[in-house]
C-alpha cells in the first residue's frame, strides 16, 4: 500500500472518530494539531486505525508514537 | 437503531460513536431521564459514551457522573459531595479483578483464605450498605471476570489458593447479597467475559496501557449488557413475541411440505435443533413472555403444523394466532391493539429478511437478525429482550392471565349490554392502602404502565416502600378478581397532602382491566380516604407523552374540573371533595362491601 493510500485511509478514520470532514493529516501532525484529540479518543483512534489495516499494534509501538508520521510508519511495517 | 441491536459491530460503534449519538438525538422521541453514577475501578470514559448510545436507542436519557480514576470505594464511605448532589437514580459499581486487593498465596492455610475472602467481600458489604443507607437507589455491581492466567492450571478451579477457586467463592458471595435485596443486581461479567472470550475481553495491553479493565472492542458487549439492566429496571423490556412458523418454529412450509414432512423432533439434525428452539421460545413463556404467531399460512395449516406431534409448543401456548395473508405489519399492529399492548413491546421473530425489514420499518418493531436456525437462541437470548430484573408471581401468571381474557372477550361477545357482561363477571376488588406484600409489584406496575399512566412518573421499590410508611401521602393500590381468575394488582394511586389539598402525583391502571369500572372504583375510595384526612380539594395532572393519550380527559370522566392547560398540553384539574359524593362504581364488589349492580 503507498504511503499516500494509507493516507487516505487514516484521514477517513479521524474524520469518522471525530465526526467532522476537515481533517487532513501529515507525517508532523501531533495530537496538539487536532481539537479534541486527548488521551480518551486517542484509545478509540488506535482501535479504529487497527479495524481499518486489519492489523494489530504490540504494547511497544503504541507506547512510542509521537506524530501521525511514525503512526503511518507502524502501519508500513505491519502491513 | 439496527446498528445498535445485537449482533452489533462493535468496532463500528466505537469509531462512529459521536455521530451515532448525534444521529440518535436528532431522532428525538420522548426520553426518560435518569441519572447514573459510574462508580468504577479502572477507566470508565468509553464505558459511559458508549452505554449512553445504548440507552438512547432504548428511550432513556442518562446524565452520568463518574468518579475519579479507581475512586468507587472512596466516593461512597466519605460522601463524596459532588455524587451526594448528583442524586443518581442509579450506581453502577464497574470493578473487575484488577480490583481484588488480596489473594491467596500458597502459604496459606484454609483459615486464612475464609478470613482473606472475608475481608474482600467486606470492602463491598459495607459499600453496599452505606449506598442503601445514603441514596436509596437501585445498585449495580460486577462480579468478577476470572484471571486471565492459572498459575495452577485445571487445579486452580479447586485448590483454595487458586485465583479462579477465589473468584468463584467471592462471586457466589455477591450472588448471595443480590438474592437478599431489593433493588440491588449483579452484573454478571463473569458469564458475559466467558461468552465473549476472556483472552479477547482481558486483554493486558488495555489496563497497562489505558488502565481499561477490559479491551475496548468488548466495551460495547459490557455497555450493552448493563443497558438492558437499566432498561429492565425502567419498564423497558419487551413483553411479547411474535413469530413466524415456517423455516422459523420448524423447517419446511407446512402449506406445500405436509405435516408429515415438517423438520421437528428427534429424527433428524434439523428437527433438533428446531426442537431445541421451541423449546427455548417455551421457556421464555414461564418467565411471563406472551407468545403469539404471525404466519402467512391458511390459519388451518398453521394449527396442523403445531399441533405436530413432536412439536414442543401447542396451538394453547399461544395467545393470539394470526394466520393468514395479510401483510404481517398489519397482523402484528392488530394483536398488539387486541392484547392492549404497544407494537415496541414486541419482538418479530422471522426468518425471512424482507419481512423482518417490512416489520421494523412500518411499525418501528425490533426484528433480530436472528441467523440460520441454529443461531435463533443465541441472537434472542443475548440481545436481552426480556432482561429479568424483578421477577414477580404475575410474571409467572401472565400467559394465563391474558388466556382468561380471550375468554372475557367471548363472553363479551355472548351479552347485548355491556353492563350485563359486566354483572356476569362477579369482580371482587381489594382497594387499600399499600402492604408489604404488594410493595414489590406496585414498583413494577409504575414502571411498567405508559399508556394508561397520568404522570409517566417511576418508583423504585425503596421509594413505594418510604410513602407507604409516611403520612404524607394517600397511596391506594387496586387488585381484582372475576370468574375468570385474579388479574393480581392492576392499578396505584399516590397523591402527597399539601395542607386540605391532595396533588395527585400518580394514576395508573393495567390496561387488562380497561372498561371495567376499576378507575371508578379507585376514585371512589381515593375521595374516601381525602374524606378521611381532612382533604377539601383534590388536584390532578396530566402530562402528555406519545402513548398516554388515552388518559387526557381521564380525569373529566371521574367528575374533575380543568383549571388549565399549557402549550405543551400538560393539564391540571381540580375536583371539590363533598359529603355527598356518590360513588361511581357500580358493578365491582370492593373490600367485601357489596356493590349495587
Amino acid at each position: 500500500m503507498s504511503r499516500e493510500e494509507i493516507y487516505n485511509r487514516l484521514n477517513e478514520v479521524f474524520r469518522d472518530v471525530f465526526d467532522r470532514d476537515d481533517i487532513t493529516l501529515s507525517d508532523e501532525t501531533t495530537a496538539a494539531d487536532v481539537e479534541g484529540w486527548d488521551s480518551l479518543i486517542h484509545i478509540t483512534l488506535m482501535d479504529a486505525v487497527e479495524e481499518e489495516f486489519e492489523i494489530r499494534f504490540d504494547m511497544k509501538t503504541v507506547v512510542k508514537m509521537k506524530n501521525v508520521g511514525e503512526l503511518a510508519d507502524a502501519i508500513e511495517k505491519l502491513l | 437503531m439496527q446498528e445498535l441491536q445485537y449482533p452489533f459491530d462493535s468496532r463500528y460503534i466505537i469509531k462512529k460513536k459521536k455521530s451515532i449519538k448525534r444521529q440518535l438525538l436528532e431522532q428525538g422521541g420522548s426520553f426518560l431521564d435518569k441519572k447514573i453514577a459510574v462508580l468504577g475501578g479502572s477507566t470508565t470514559h468509553d464505558v459511559c459514551a458508549i452505554m449512553e448510545l445504548f440507552l438512547l436507542d432504548m428511550g432513556i436519557r442518562p446524565q452520568f457522573y463518574e468518579c475519579e480514576y479507581a475512586q468507587y470505594w472512596e466516593d461512597v464511605m466519605f460522601d463524596n459531595p459532588e455524587l451526594v448532589s448528583f442524586k443518581p437514580d442509579i450506581i453502577y459499581i464497574h470493578t473487575s479483578n484488577r480490583n481484588i486487593r488480596n489473594y491467596p498465596d500458597m502459604s496459606m492455610g484454609s483459615d486464612e483464605v475464609d478470613a482473606l475472602l472475608d475481608a474482600d467481600y467486606d470492602h463491598y458489604f459495607k459499600m453496599w450498605g452505606k449506598i442503601e443507607n445514603t441514596y436509596h437507589c437501585a445498585v449495580i455491581q460486577n462480579n468478577f471476570e476470572y484471571p486471565f492466567y492459572r498459575l495452577l492450571g485445571n487445579a486452580d478451579a479447586t485448590d483454595i489458593h487458586g485465583r479462579v477457586s477465589y473468584i468463584n467463592r467471592l462471586n457466589e458471595r455477591f450472588a448471595a447479597y443480590a438474592r437478599e435485596h431489593k433493588d440491588f443486581f449483579i452484573q454478571d461479567i463473569n458469564y458475559l467475559s466467558a461468552s465473549y472470550g476472556l483472552d479477547k475481553w482481558s486483554d493486558p495491553l488495555y489496563w497497562h496501557m489505558y488502565k481499561y479493565a477490559l479491551s475496548m472492542e468488548a466495551i460495547p458487549t459490557l455497555a450493552y449488557n448493563v443497558s438492558n439492566i437499566i432498561k429492565s429496571i425502567y419498564g423497558k423490556n419487551k413483553k411479547a413475541l411474535a413469530l413466524d412458523l415456517d423455516n422459523t418454529l420448524w423447517g419446511g412450509i407446512v402449506g406445500d411440505d405436509g405435516v408429515e414432512n415438517l423438520e421437528i423432533g428427534p429424527e433428524t439434525s434439523m428437527g433438533q435443533v428446531y426442537s431445541e428452539f421451541q423449546g427455548y421460545i417455551k421457556q421464555l413463556k414461564d418467565i411471563g413472555v406472551i407468545l403469539n404467531v404471525c404466519s402467512k399460512n391458511e390459519e388451518e395449516n398453521a394449527i396442523a403444523g403445531l399441533n405436530h406431534p413432536d412439536g414442543v409448543l401447542k396451538p394453547d401456548d399461544f395467545i393470539l394466532i394470526k394466520a393468514n395473508w395479510d401483510p404481517k405489519s398489519k397482523n402484528l399492529a392488530d394483536t398488539a391493539a387486541e392484547l392492549n399492548l404497544l407494537p415496541e413491546s414486541f419482538v418479530f421473530v422471522d426468518d425471512n429478511p424482507a419481512e423482518r425489514e417490512i416489520v421494523r420499518t412500518q411499525l418501528n418493531v425490533v426484528s433480530p437478525e436472528i441467523g440460520s436456525v441454529e443461531d435463533y437462541i443465541r441472537v434472542i437470548d443475548h440481545s436481552g429482550f426480556f432482561e429479568v430484573t424483578n421477577f414477580s408471581a404475575d410474571d409467572k401468571k401472565r400467559n394465563e392471565m391474558y388466556k382468561e381474557n380471550a375468554k372475557r372477550a367471548q363472553l363479551e361477545a355472548s351479552f347485548e349490554n355491556y353492563g350485563d357482561y359486566l354483572v356476569s363477571l362477579q369482580m371482587e376488588g381489594t382497594i387499600k392502602g399499600f402492604e408489604p406484600i404488594y410493595m414489590e409489584r406496585i414498583a413494577q406496575l409504575s414502571n411498567k404502565s405508559n399508556q394508561f399512566n397520568l404522570t409517566t412518573r417511576r418508583y423504585t421499590r425503596a421509594e413505594i416502600e418510604e410513602i407507604a410508611e409516611s403520612d404524607e401521602y394517600i397511596d391506594i393500590y387496586g387488585k381484582l378478581e372475576d370468574k375468570f381468575g385474579d388479574n393480581g394488582v392492576v392499578s396505584v394511586v399516590i397523591g402527597h397532602k399539601n395542607g386540605d389539598i391532595l396533588d395527585m402525583d400518580l394514576w395508573i391502571m393495567s390496561c387488562r382491566v380497561l372498561k371495567r369500572d376499576m378507575e371508578f372504583a379507585m376514585m371512589d375510595e381515593l375521595v374516601r380516604e381525602a374524606k378521611k384526612a381532612g382533604i377539601k380539594r383534590i388536584k390532578g395532572y396530566y402530562y402528555p407523552t406519545p402513548k398516554n393519550k388515552m388518559v387526557k380527559d381521564f380525569y373529566a370522566l371521574m367528575g374533575f374540573e380543568l383549571v388549565n392547560e399549557d402549550e405543551d398540553g400538560n393539564r391540571i384539574w381540580e375536583f371539590e371533595v363533598t359529603d355527598d359524593y356518590e360513588d361511581r362504581n357500580h358493578y365491582i364488589n370492593v373490600n367485601g362491601r357489596k356493590g349495587e349492580a
